[in-house]
């Protein structure tokens, strides 16, 4: 499978999720802000880091690069596209997800390790997540409380949008296991095309056990077996 | 441009920190009076911070070779060290301590923002960074906004640039209310033959100018930071501190490594303390060539800047190029791709000068090599400070034993030097680049060394390490583990024994990870070198300092000197901080402190108390400040010998596969180490992973309690192993001369621990809490 990773002048995951999808088998490229997505593109990941610096809002300036036209239209056509932490953050600016992140509700940024419960296993991000296993993932930002109005909030649960929760080791969704004040603890969430996703923690710190976890490879384990039963679906 | 200059008096020489003599040597250099802007320039570069002209003599003290030496101490911005299979290190620590007490948010950021430039001028792609911290006390409200600041700005930096802060440590003490310390390390990795040396070699080729403009901030940074810190300097100087931004260092970074991996650049060196002026001056000299350049060409922020101004500004994320004639066309096609300001500014000349232009005139004209290498050294006057005879006599005489060994163990956890360092730490990424095996809270921290840590090749050098690589060949990736140590009351107390053991602590550390030292950086942060006492403290320190690199082979690769540290109510404690970073042969020989299972054996390897000191390890403890709130006698003594076996059998024994976990003993001694041997594991935000533990110390010869339990005698490391190797390891420690017993075993939710005085248990929730919420409290956040 083809993963195309977006570059934006500050990204720095960009190489980590190049080299968790590379050591899990699959391909993966970097592609420049300023340029579009290669031909052959199966799947894009827009990943974590400060993209132009964040001095507006995080992923605010992001969205108007060159290369987001074109992830808009790869998503148009069902393309999958994930956005992790200020991936997630561009692609909400971008109005491709719903909602905003927001700063932590303490004002500090948090780099630990948290528990995540997948809320909805149908989609191409969550199907192979095992069951009722809450998934132990680092998070690593200051502003990813996630802020929706009531009216999106339910529109999210209707349609079984919202993918992760920050929950306990036991997969309890508690207070005490949301580390940035996130609504309903959502760390993840899905478009209503179910083919754009974003989170705040990073699977791609995930998916060695000498990083500690492995959990964060079933994201991509899922996005894999996704590809494996369809072509590619909206390279430009 | 046509400002009139002011005329140069000896009040203008006095404010430049430039002595009378010292004047006099720059006016035999020029062969005449200086100008204005010369003026400024002889200031900044003979300063400390430039020419280290008090502590050069002491510094030539150290060991600096090693057969794995590839850029040796003072050659570069950083040293730079084998690690094997072509690939090599690159580290260096470096204060920021007077911009950080005046500005502690900006004064931090631009701390770590100097530091990865170093890295990355050397050629190398910066992979983690760290941090030595000492604040007052916490119940000061303006040491919280300090060290609040200070955090942050750290982690502003950090985080934004994508490097993981993986390590580090904070110290709270009076002495250093008022002037905190705020040391930032950076390690980045490097082929052999990525090198890049900070020389302006090949006459004729341009010199260019990349990175944001020159603004007015900053100016003479470096200049104060070789001043006293008074309350009216740091008023004054408020506009000294530099403005840090992580997204141009990022860039700037990036489009650096790319333009070397072109080919073409003949130097590069980064723009730091003395901006403009050291750059250029330690191109020359380094290349024994002369450089001429153009300030009006010099992008610039503000309107109508000086030369001065300009030559002198510290404006941050600035680097200094020398391109190879006739491929200036690759600079500008890269900077321009990365958005970034550039400007050629001038040229490499024959003359041995550094010629400065503004508006048409000559400002500056001055012989390279003599400003760099003549600066003036001074052999400082060194006497013993009175208070060491006090320090000296102290016994324990009028000290009573613990009563409540429960209630000191507690109040020794959630003092804020011991107290888990997570609010600290959470604030730092210290996961990105996905490659940090140990996270912060163990005894070092440990990263793995991957394909992508290494600078974008040349297609030449790509080519030839590919022609190298049987196919299929997978990367050789490298495990280092690294920490910074130094326990400044123990330098206060003896500044000879506290250098030993500052690095003796680092190496101990390096050893509970399973590593063996590559080599040293440190950062000699010191009080006024001018008051012979204090020099004393210095000289001393630096000895004991030198000594210890030599036991360990571990030679120092560069590092930084910091004087003039006081506040108002006297100097700082000495505090010569330490990084050591180590190898780790393969990964399986990573080691962490927490216990591992039920049922594993515990051994204490080194000698419960060292019986031949008075104080029996208590001199200068932890329990001592803490429970009877002296700050007195002389520390525990520093067997180097013993502390060398000690660490190669612990990595030997690791490497054997015997050893499940491993801890040292420092800071609050047995007790505390068994306490954060049961607690430390950490799986997940409000989830530690929780292993009690029964320890019998009942067999030791009858001695304090208080010695036994709190006690800082050095070279001791709490290890277990499963209980069927437990009788193994004992004898192989002792047949190897380092003394070893079996002192309990792993299991339970309790810690118990008995000594033949005293016998507590306490469930490990409970020794937890005060150690994990203490510096969160202090700081008014909600704990966990």
């Amino acid at each position: 499978m083809n993963f195309s990773v977006l570059q934006f002048p500050a990204s720095n995951c960009d190489q980590d999720a190049v080299h968790a999808i590379r050591r899990l088998g699959h391909h993966a490229r970097l592609v420049w802000h300023k340029d579009n997505l290669p031909a052959g593109t199966d799947a894009v990941i827009v990943p974590g880091g400060f993209s132009y610096g964040d001095y507006l809002r995080c992923g605010a300036i992001a969205r108007f690069s060159p290369v987001m036209q074109s992830v808009r239209q790869f998503a148009d056509k069902g393309g999958w596209v994930l956005g992790i932490c200020n991936g997630f953050q561009v692609l909400t600016e971008a109005g491709l997800l719903p909602g905003a992140l927001v700063r932590n509700r303490d004002l500090q940024f948090h780099c630990e390790q948290v528990y995540l419960k997948t809320a909805a296993a149908d989609t191409p991000f969550t199907r192979r997540i095992p069951a009722d296993k809450p998934l132990r993932i680092p998070i690593a930002h200051g502003e990813g409380c996630y802020y929706a109005d009531e009216a999106t909030l339910a529109e999210l649960r209707a349609n079984g949008q919202v993918l992760w929760q920050y929950c306990d080791s036991e997969g309890n969704v508690t207070d005490q296991a949301n580390p940035n004040g996130a609504l309903h603890n959502i760390a993840g969430i899905c478009n209503k095309g179910r083919n754009v996703a974003g989170l705040m923690p990073h699977p791609e710190r995930a998916c060695e056990a000498l990083l500690g976890s492995e959990d964060g490879k079933w994201i991509f384990e899922s996005l894999f077996e996704a590809g494996r039963e369809r072509p590619a679906a909206g390279t430009p | 441009m046509s400002m009139t200059e002011p005329a140069i008096t000896p009040d203008l020489v006095a404010k430049h920190n430039l002595t009378p003599e010292e004047y006099q040597h720059a006016v035999k250099i020029l062969g005449r009076n200086p100008t204005y802007t010369e003026l400024g320039i002889f200031s900044v570069m003979w300063s400390e911070h430039c020419s280290y002209k008090n502590t050069r003599p002491l510094l030539k003290t150290f060991p600096t070779r090693s057969p794995r030496i590839l850029v040796g101490a003072g050659e570069e911005n950083a040293g730079i060290i084998d690690i094997g299979h072509g690939l090599a290190v690159a580290f260096k620590i470096e204060s920021h301590n007077h911009p950080s007490a005046v500005e502690p948010f900006q004064g931090a950021t631009t701390g770590v923002g100097g530091i990865i430039r170093d890295i990355f001028t050397m050629g190398a792609r910066p992979v983690c960074a760290a941090n030595s911290l000492r604040f007052g006390e916490l119940s000061s409200a303006e040491v919280r906004r300090l060290f609040s600041g200070v955090v942050q700005g750290i982690a502003h930096y950090g985080n934004c640039f994508g490097i993981p802060t993986v390590a580090g440590e904070v110290y709270f003490d009076r002495s250093y209310e008022g002037n905190p310390l705020v040391n930032a390390f950076c390690l980045g990795v490097l082929r052999h033959e990525q090198i890049t040396r900070g020389a302006a070699h090949g006459v004729g080729n341009p010199v260019f100018y990349v990175g944001p403009a020159t603004g007015r901030d900053g100016l003479a940074g470096a200049a104060f930071a070789s001043q006293d810190l008074t309350e009216a300097s740091a008023e004054q100087q408020r506009g000294a501190v530099q403005v840090g931004d992580p997204f141009m260092e990022k860039l700037v970074c990036e489009a650096c490594l790319e333009l070397l991996a072109t080919g073409a650049v003949a130097g590069m060196q980064d723009m730091g303390a003395a901006g403009l002026t050291c750059s250029t001056c330690e191109m020359a000299a380094r290349a024994g060539t002369g450089i001429e350049i153009e300030l009006d060409k010099v992008p610039q922020r503000a309107p109508g800047m000086s030369s001065y101004e300009i030559m002198l500004s510290e404006s941050q994320e600035r680097m200094l190029v020398v391109v190879h004639k006739g491929r200036e066309e690759e600079v500008k096609r890269i900077f321009d791709k990365w958005d970034l300001p550039w400007a050629e500014i001038g040229v490499i000349t024959d003359t041995g000068h550094m010629v400065v232009r503004h508006g048409g005139r000559q400002v500056v004209n001055i012989p390279a090599r003599k400003i760099a290498d003549e600066s003036p050294v001074y052999h400082r006057e060194a006497v013993e400070p009175a208070y060491l005879q006090a320090v000296r006599a102290f016994r324990l005489d009028g000290v009573p034993d613990t009563v409540q060994p429960l209630e000191d163990l507690k109040r020794l956890l959630a003092w804020p030097s011991i107290a888990s360092k997570n609010w600290v730490y959470r604030q730092y990424d210290h996961q990105v680049r996905a490659g940090t095996v140990v996270l912060p809270g163990s005894d070092a921290a440990v990263i793995r060394i991957k394909e992508d840590c290494l600078p974008v090749m040349s297609a030449e050098l790509a080519a030839r390490v590919e022609s190298q690589t049987a196919p299929g060949q997978a990367f050789p990736e490298k495990y280092l583990a690294l920490t910074v140590d130094c326990n400044g009351t123990y330098v206060y107390l003896d500044p000879y024994e506290g250098g030993k053991a500052a690095v003796t602590e680092a190496c101990r550390n390096l050893a509970c990870s399973g590593a063996i030292p590559l080599g040293a950086t440190d950062n000699l942060n010191m009080a006024n070198p001018h008051k012979p006492e204090l020099f004393w403290q210095i000289r001393e320190s630096v000895r004991g300092l030198a000594e210890a690199c030599r036991a360990f082979d571990a030679p120092v690769t560069g590092g930084n000197c910091s004087l003039y540290n006081q506040n108002p109510n006297g100097p700082i404690d000495p505090t010569p901080t330490v990084a050591v970073v180590g190898l780790i042969e393969k990964p399986e020989h990573i080691t962490t402190q927490w216990f591992k299972d039920e049922g594993d054996t515990i051994i204490l390897l080194g000698e419960a108390v060292d019986l031949g000191d008075p104080l029996l390890g208590l001199g200068g403890s932890a329990w001592l400040q803490v429970v009877h709130g002296l700050k007195t006698g002389a520390p525990p003594r520093c067997d180097l010998e013993a502390a060398r076996t000690l660490h190669t059998t612990l990595v030997g024994l690791i490497q054997s596969g015997l050893i499940k976990s491993a801890h040292d003993c420092s800071e609050g001694g047995l007790a505390v180490t068994l306490a954060e041997c049961t607690m430390s594991r950490m799986e997940a935000r409000g989830t530690p992973r929780f292993m009690g533990a029964t320890v019998d110390l009942s067999e030791w010869p009858e001695t304090r309690t208080s010695a036994l339990l709190f006690g800082e005698t050095q070279s001791r490391v709490v290890a277990t192993c499963t209980s069927r190797d437990g009788c193994k390891v004992v004898e192989r420690a002792r047949l190897m001369g380092v003394p070893a017993q079996i002192i309990g075993k792993v299991g339970g939710e309790r810690l118990t621990l008995k000594t033949r005085g005293s016998e507590f248990s306490a469930s490990v929730d409970e020794l937890h809490h005060p150690w994990w919420n203490s510096l969160a409290k202090h700081m008014n956040q909600p704990g966990e």
